[in-house]
């Protein structure tokens, strides 16, 4: 219970990773947020972006003490998707969302695979 | 000895039989109670499996409804990706954290809450589109209170599976060390206390045996001893007790009254 030492109060933020669509669509629900070191709480990836990229932004997002919640799209998770595995903390909440070109498939969220696990026995 | 099995290094005496019946009942009661948290939690648990489950189905469609939306858009107003993102600022939309409680474990639950002056984007399709924006900003506000939703049961499904688990080493390892462990103890010292007894009876017999046998021998001896001085010539005193012998204790009480004293 690491995670939870910070007091989930101060966490305000919702972040995002996925592909440009998504995080447009997000931003313009109002969740986009610049702080005053111009950090960005959104990443775009594109079919360019490299993973170590993505891997980075990752643990940047679920480091930092103002994010509640971190949504990332489910076939970027699939590229870091052992980053993603090992990820259990509590803070931030992590959310795997589909895309429009990627349906969403239960069988390869992390979370659910875990939720089918218990249902299952 | 019925010492078998792993016990407390105690020493057997009543004292510490006491104490550890006392702490085996204080196991047995900690016992129960562990066992109706991790009954509440897990009832718990099972509520919120269900709702994860559900919620998870539930965004899938939420979303693609709002990438449709988000489409209808791009049809309109072209690509606005690049004006949203540098048009950023601060987050109009945030989430307040608020705790629920569960049989002592604290569960954090997020609500998404938007600020008034969501003022953002305004001047994003300003020339074409501005209704589609608009509809496609109410549809991803939904969204996200979806999203914001299955995160904070998410978050209390993350911090209820870690409580639960928790919860049940701790009940197991009551119920299969701590327990067994006292048992043995009480067990111990109770075998070890009973061998005392036995002990302490088996030896009272021999002492009581001993004193016996060396009080006929002094006897004896003594006898022996006043044949031998009679037979001397001697004659044997025999210890009376009080008022027995010639300076045997009178009573003070008994003699005459004193005179009264005039002065």
């Amino acid at each position: 219970m690491a995670a939870t030492t910070t007091n989930p109060k101060d966490r305000t933020l919702l972040a995002v990773i996925g592909d440009e669509d998504s995080v447009t669509g997000l931003l313009l629900a109002g969740i986009g947020h610049i702080d005053q070191n111009q950090k960005k709480n959104f990443l775009i990836v594109d079919a360019k972006t490299q993973t170590g990229v993505i891997e980075s932004a990752f643990q940047d997002f679920t480091e930092r003490k103002d994010v509640a919640i971190l949504l990332i799209n489910q076939h970027v998770a699939e590229r870091i998707r052992p980053t993603v595995d090992r990820y259990q903390a509590a803070f931030p909440a992590l959310l795997e969302i589909p895309s429009k070109e990627h349906p969403y498939d239960p069988a390869k969220d992390s979370v659910l695979k875990r939720v089918q696990k218990l249902r299952g026995d | 000895m019925s010492g078998t099995g792993p016990r407390e290094a105690v020493f057997p005496t009543r004292m510490n039989l006491t104490l550890t019946k006392t702490r085996l009942k204080g196991a047995q009661t900690g016992h129960s109670l562990l066992a109706k948290k991790r009954d509440a939690l897990t009832t718990r648990f099972r509520t919120i499996l269900r709702k994860v489950d559900e919620a998870k189905r539930l965004m899938g469609r939420v979303l693609q409804l709002a990438s449709f939306s988000l489409a209808e858009v791009t049809y309109t107003a072209g690509d606005i990706g690049y004006q949203v993102q540098e048009s950023v600022r601060k987050a109009s939309y945030t989430v307040q954290a608020r705790q629920e409680n569960v049989s002592g474990v604290v569960l954090p639950a997020f609500d998404g809450v938007r600020s008034k002056d969501a003022s953002d984007f305004n001047l994003t399709g300003l020339s074409r589109g501005g209704q589609q924006i608009q509809k496609c900003r109410d549809t991803y506000v939904k969204a996200v209170g979806t999203l914001v939703e299955l995160a904070s049961l998410q978050t209390a499904f993350t911090i209820l599976d870690e409580v639960i688990r928790a919860t049940n080493r701790r009940v197991n390892a009551i119920e299969h060390v701590v327990i067994p462990r006292l048992d043995n103890t009480i067990k111990y010292i109770n075998s070890e206390l009973d061998e005392m007894d036995r002990e302490e009876f088996f030896r009272l017999k021999k002492v009581q045996g001993k004193k016996k046998r060396d009080a006929e021998k002094a006897d004896e001896s003594r006898q022996g001893q006043n044949e031998e001085y009679r037979a001397q010539g001697g004659e044997v005193h025999r210890d009376e007790g009080i008022r027995g012998g010639d300076a045997g204790g009178a009573d003070m009480l008994d003699q005459g009254k004193d005179d009264d004293v005039i002065f």
